[in-house]
């Protein structure tokens, strides 16, 4: 079945099929429908990783059927590296974000469950479309129920907040689709036949400035849902108000959409906007920005889940980085710490969403001591913190230091800025984490606090194991990104500076990087070393 | 060819350890049996695997190193890091004392622990330690090192604030963590640098390549230096990151011996000392360096002469020895600073195990006699111990004598090469400031044996004092060996000026490592004067050094044990330059107005005033006008027929109108 | 002669158009604005028929339709102002203003 093409096809029809369900039965019910049905998706996705051709440059499992001939817009999807990853983030954290709702959602359960739904089919949508006008419709299918599910199911100013989300998104979304539209208005101009198909539409030829125009479109639909500084606060307010769920999966998948359509869209089909010095210094500089900024602030936040939704912005910050830093190492990495962010962050809103559901606060005052009462929620919560901050030996380390060191070579002193975001990750993270489990037990509430149940570790268990397998063993998911990544670079044009030097080990030292050509990226940062002298100790 | 016994097998015993206890701090809490047995005995082992490694490696005379890959880890683009550890002559010095200390301080916790709620707890956190050390002393790369570095600084952190309940324990924990991640921020960087020049982290590609890559003096070798540097800084405390040591005293006290004394914090000197061939073409790192270790050597020494705590004293001595071994690694001696390094973990663990047995006696007399408050770490609190904890009591003396640099004991050989090569090797301001510092040493520890152990008068309390108690069997074996170690661990390494047989055990040992960075100083560098600075030569300085450390320690001692003290309630507030130095300068203060302060407003603004204020009031603004412009047009829906039809015939006449003209 | 017959018709035609108009716009009586609404669409039938003469039989067909959509809604129109009528014992225009919501 793995290598016939429709696997896709029912990983985007079983979730639909599931909403349906939901609304048919009443309450509870409900609930495990949508368990058994992710978890199903999740059965079915799962051996994907393993049927992935590794190595190959193209698209695999993929479909093309038309669907309005017309008009050239057909059901095109397959995934490669990239979406492999993202495509099994979701089916990973779907059933821990359903699981985990079962005691937050009272109200409308069979709605929320099949809202729940109709967002897994949206996102896998985004992630394997390969029509641009496909995505386009699974763009907006997966930001309808998430705004419902802020609107209904959500906290206080849950109606604030949704709208806020729901006028950031769109705006970015309708500009992206006056851009689609464009581009396939040059397409036609230039070769005549009208197609929305992404693979016929990256050989648009396109002028320089208009490049700059349509980039801008897109770039500004990803940058918001990235989100990048300065267009993050919708996130802080949507997190916050959102039920756990909610949260886990717009931090765990719903943001990795701007990243994600930078490397698949933005890039690819405007590589000369993309990455022209004022483009790429501008996203550099944001991302950079967006790391500290967003630390700093998240370091003086009182209420627990507002500190790791600006946490994410940090982190995001991270992936873009790596993303414009436009290097092999950077790119692997930036991908990588798209799924790592995607764990830590998920785990990290499960963890206080059960804090909420016993003690229905989340601020950070209200608590302390609580490893006491809760030794197995204290070993979660450092565990997941100090992958979040990322420790060696973690997976947020893994992916953190291959973006520095890779984005280090074309933009030194950013980097440099950058990596003191390790000592702000440690200066919000840790104290968070002792005024919640360490510190004296002083209140009465606090002392009565039940440690996790059954269905609790049950979730944060695939989380957790994930977090140290990928910290210690991250190849089988670096070797699946290889060539997509190599892809981009050829796109933008940037790999033979990189060479594809994996495992070429045998290289003498300095082959593939001369000094040379590092010290030339790094002119500017400091004063260019002496002239070479021919010093005695050349010859040792 | 030398080939490494099961090296997987020395690290994972530690780590099987942490997991069978961190297991048992969940299932068999109450049950410290498996605890007592499993904790000392995966480390022991441990220890016995790299004895029978070290003896092989010894038997093959091998000088290169073995490099045994386990399976890689990280490889993206140019990029490849395997977990592959390296057995070379270094690293086998340093899993020696790693181990072996280790191996003393676990039996030693089984008393000092003994009856703590969270006793399987604290042995899988201390056997993750060593596991974390020995990573950081075996890794074959700079990232793996990376993963050792700060996995001890987690674990470091986790021992910190073991009695976690206690607020100001917790604190400490976490300035010891931030405060490292500032050095671990200059390791990062410098791993960038290293990989933008040399396209590999591997010490078996980066450091024989380095004079290929670099030239003397190169401004990248500086760069990548002063960032290893930095690390170090944080890691082994050293001006002006050392402000987490002291502080880490809260934690249990065999923590602050094996974490905060003999291994982790000595991390830094082992990493200039791996990395010695790149901080050998950097001579202006190599000049901070000295300069930073002799500063921090004197300042923390000064600081320790007016402390009352006993550990703060310890850790402060603690910076001060750190100092000294930078200094040697600073000037170029790295065999100096690995010997210091070794002779130190040795008193020093000694110095806090004593230490920690005092408190331990103390503490549960008090608990006997029904008195609560108080500090039992209070020197002023104790006073004559010696009648009642002879066997801490002598081994302390040995330790003491150590540190002070009296011959024979251990400190005196290390210390006396540290302090004769930063002369020889063209610091003669750093060598002055060494000698001082070795002074202040001399007196600090004098005082703190006279206010414990001596004075004729003890300080307890009348009811307490009958409950004083030696320490148990398990905690004066380690107290013993150790104290014989702070005898005998200096005979490795006599130098040829001194009248007594020439021994050079460890610079023979040592010497195949530093031989690049040898080789390229003596390339660039003078060759090594004759005399020190004031002249004289090696046995001259060596009998001064002693004569002086001795009578300063005879002189202190006396004047101390003749005053009269009283316990710590009824004791007056030290005055003025006392009250300087008992306020450590008032750093942390200055560094609270300075950088924590002024950061958290900065913090707080960015909250309020940019994100809240601006962004989302520019972003709620937009929403308003909005707003504002849909309120003025839906005005002109009033609901009256009539005006819409006007406005409808309006509208058609205009349409018309355009259409025919 | 079937010009002047044309012409004739489309004068009649726009002054019945205006009369409806000026009476939509001025009278506050609903059945007046009402009647005066019948006005405007017989002026334009009656422009139909008289272009029908030159164009052929469709603009006589499209009369019966507005003649069947006049009927419609003078049934429609009536009823609604029959249920202002009840609601607010009045039947001036400018007295109420519910299509505002």
């Amino acid at each position: 079945m793995y290598h016939s093409h429709w696997i896709l096809t029912l990983l985007l029809a079983i979730p639909l099929a599931g909403a349906f369900a939901c609304l048919g039965v009443s309450g509870e019910r409900a609930g495990r429908v949508a368990l058994w049905t992710t978890v199903l998706e999740a059965a079915l996705a799962l051996p994907l990783f393993w049927t992935f051709r590794i190595g190959a440059g193209s698209f695999q499992n993929t479909v093309s059927v038309p669907w309005i001939g017309a008009w050239g817009i057909g059901y095109r999807v397959g995934i490669d590296g990239i979406s492999l990853l993202m495509v099994l983030l979701t089916v990973v954290i779907m059933p821990l974000a359903v699981a985990g709702s079962f005691r937050y959602i009272e109200r409308h359960r069979p709605a929320y469950y099949a809202s729940m739904l109709v967002l897994t089919t949206g996102m896998l949508g985004v992630f394997v479309a390969l029509d641009m006008f496909l995505f386009y419709v699974f763009w907006e299918l997966m930001l309808v129920p998430m705004y419902f599910i802020i609107g209904i199911w959500g906290g206080e100013r849950r109606l604030y907040s949704a709208i806020k989300f729901f006028l950031y998104t769109t705006v970015g979304s309708l500009l992206m689709l006056v851009a689609i539209a464009g581009l396939v208005y040059l397409h036609w101009r230039s070769s005549g036949t009208v197609t929305f198909a992404y693979a016929e539409l990256l050989n648009t030829p396109i002028s320089r400035p208009v490049q700059f125009w349509l980039f801008a479109a897109f770039a500004l639909a990803f940058a918001i849902k990235v989100p990048m500084f300065p267009l993050h606060t919708w996130l802080p307010d949507a997190h916050t108000e959102a039920p756990t769920a909610g949260s886990v999966v717009l931090a765990g998948i719903l943001l990795k959409m701007g990243t994600y359509g930078f490397l698949r869209f933005g890039i690819p089909l405007f590589p000369r906007a993309a990455t022209s010095h004022a483009v790429v210094g501008l996203f550099v500089t944001l991302a950079v920005i967006g790391i500290l900024y967003a630390a700093w602030v998240a370091a003086v936040q009182p209420d627990a889940k507002k500190l790791v939704a600006y946490t994410s912005v940090a982190h995001l910050g991270f992936v873009m980085l790596g993303v414009f830093g436009f290097t092999a190492e950077g790119l692997q990495g930036g991908i990588l710490q798209m799924v790592n962010h995607g764990i830590s962050t998920g785990a990290l809103f499960l963890l206080i969403g059960m804090l909420y559901e016993r003690r229905h606060t989340r601020n950070i005052a209200d608590f302390g001591g609580i490893a006491k009462v809760m030794p197995v929620f204290a070993v979660c919560l450092v565990v997941v913190a100090l992958s979040s901050i990322g420790l060696p030996g973690t997976n947020g380390f893994v992916g953190e230091f291959l973006i520095l060191v890779g984005t280090f070579r074309t933009h030194p002193l950013a980097t440099v800025i950058a990596a003191t975001g390790v000592i702000f990750a440690a200066c919000y993270m840790l104290p968070m984490v002792q005024r919640v489990i360490l510190n004296p037990l002083d209140r009465q509430e606090n002392r009565e606090l039940q440690d996790l149940g059954g269905r609790e570790r049950a979730i944060l268990v695939p989380l957790l194991a994930l977090i140290l397998l990928i910290g210690v063993y991250p190849k089988p998911f670096l070797d699946r990104l290889a060539p997509a990544v190599d892809r981009v670079l050829q796109r933008v044009d940037m790999l033979p500076s990189v060479p594809t030097a994996r495992a070429e080990r045998a290289l003498p030292p300095g082959v593939r990087l001369g000094r040379e050509a590092f010290t030339a990226n790094l002119s500017g940062v400091v004063d260019a070393p002496p002239a070479p002298a021919p010093g005695p100790e050349r010859g040792s | 060819m030398y080939h490494p016994i099961l090296p997987a097998l020395v690290l994972a015993l530690p780590l099987a350890g942490a997991i069978i206890n961190g297991v048992g701090a969940f299932l068999w809490r109450e049950d410290h049996r498996v605890a007592r047995w499993v904790g000392p005995l995966a480390v022991g082992a441990s220890f016995v695997v790299v004895a029978i490694n070290f003896f092989a490696m010894k038997a093959s005379g091998t000088t290169a190193a073995s490099v045994v890959s386990l399976w890689t880890w990280i490889a993206a683009g140019g990029l490849h890091v395997g977990v592959d550890l390296q057995f070379d002559r270094l690293s086998m010095v340093m899993m020696l004392i790693v181990t072996g200390v280790s191996t003393l301080i676990h039996v030693y916790s089984i008393g000092y622990m003994r009856g703590d709620p969270g006793f399987n707890r604290f042995f899988a956190y201390l056997n993750l330690f060593v596991f974390f050390m020995l990573v950081l002393v075996t890794a074959a790369s700079f990232p793996l090192m990376f993963v050792g570095w700060e996995g001890v600084g987690l674990c470091s952190y986790l021992l910190i604030g073991f009695w976690y309940e206690n607020e100001a324990y917790s604190n400490a924990g976490k300035k010891a963590f931030i405060v490292n991640r500032i050095g671990d921020f200059g390791f990062l960087v410098a791993m960038f640098i290293i990989f933008g020049i040399f396209g590999s982290l591997d010490f078996s590609q980066v450091l024989p390549a380095a004079t290929g890559h670099l030239r003397y003096g190169d401004v990248w070798a500086t760069l990548i230096t002063l960032f290893l540097f930095l690390a170090c800084m944080g890691k082994s405390a050293q001006i002006p990151l050392y402000v987490w040591l002291p502080d880490a005293m809260a934690g249990p006290t065999p923590v602050s011996a094996l974490i905060h004394a003999a291994t982790m914090v000595t991390a830094g000197v082992y990493l200039v000392a791996r990395t010695s061939v790149l901080f050998a073409l950097a001579p202006i790192s190599q000049a901070v360096v000295a300069t930073v270790g002799a500063g921090t050597a004197l300042f923390a020494a000064t600081i320790a002469t007016q402390q009352w705590d006993i550990k703060k004293v310890l850790a402060y001595s603690t910076i001060s020895q750190l100092g000294y071994m930078f200094l040697a690694v600073g000037v170029g001696a790295f065999t100096a600073g690995i010997f210091h390094l070794m002779t130190h973990a040795f008193f020093k663990a000694l110095l806090f195990l004593g230490a920690g047995a005092v408190i331990h006696s103390v503490e549960h007399a008090w608990h006997e006699a029904g008195r609560h408050g108080g500090d039992p770490n209070d020197m002023r609190n104790h006073g004559d111990l010696r009648r009642w904890m002879p066997v801490t009591w002598i081994t302390m003396w040995s330790a003491t004598l150590a540190i002070s640099g009296v011959f024979p004991f251990a400190g005196f050989f290390s210390k006396d090469e540290v302090i004769w090569k930063s002369g020889v090797l063209g610091y003669p301001l750093l060598w002055g400031v060494a000698l001082v510092a070795a002074f202040l040493t001399a007196g600090y520890m004098a005082r703190l044996m006279a206010l414990t152990f001596h004075g004729g008068e003890n300080r307890t309390g009348e009811e307490a004092r009958g409950h004083l108690h030696g320490a148990p069997l398990a905690m004066a074996v380690p107290l013993v060996v150790l104290g014989v170690l702070s005898l005998v661990g200096g005979w490795i390494q006599i130098p040829e000026a001194l009248p007594l047989p020439h021994v050079s055990a460890l610079e023979g040992w040592l010497d195949p490592v530093f031989e690049p960075a040898h080789h390229v100083m003596a390339m660039h560098g003078g060759a090594a004067a004759t005399a020190a600075p004031l002249g004289g030569g090696e046995l001259t300085w060596g009998l001064i050094s002693t004569v002086v450390a001795l009578a300063v320690v005879v002189w202190i001692f006396l004047a101390v044990v003749r005053r009269r003290y009283r316990p710590a309630a009824e004791s007056p507030e030290p005055t003025g330059l006392s009250l300087v130095l008992y306020r450590k300068w008032y750093v942390d203060e200055l560094y609270d107005r300075l950088i924590v302060r002024p950061l958290m407003a900065l913090w707080r603004g960015c909250w309020k005033i940019v994100d809240d204020g601006l962004i989302d009031g520019t972003v709620n603004g937009l929403a308003s006008g909005a707003r504002a412009v849909g309120w003025v047009g839906s005005q002109l829906q009033s609901g009256r027929l009539g005006a819409y039809v006007l406005l409808f015939m309006v509208g058609v006449l205009v349409i018309l109108g355009t259409v025919a003209f | 002669m079937t010009s002047t017959l044309i012409r004739v018709a489309l004068l009649v035609s726009a002054a019945l158009f205006a009369i409806g108009v000026t009476g939509v716009l001025l009278r506050r009586n609903a059945i007046v604005v009402f009647l005066c609404v019948e006005l405007m669409l017989n002026a334009v039938n009656l422009s139909l028929v008289a272009f029908s003469r030159l164009l052929g039989i469709d603009g006589q067909i499209i009369v019966f339709f507005v003649m069947a959509v006049a009927a419609a809604e003078a049934a429609v129109g009536l009823a609604i102002i029959i249920a202002v009528f009840r609601h607010y014992e009045d039947v001036d225009v400018d007295r109420f203003d519910l299509l505002k919501w």
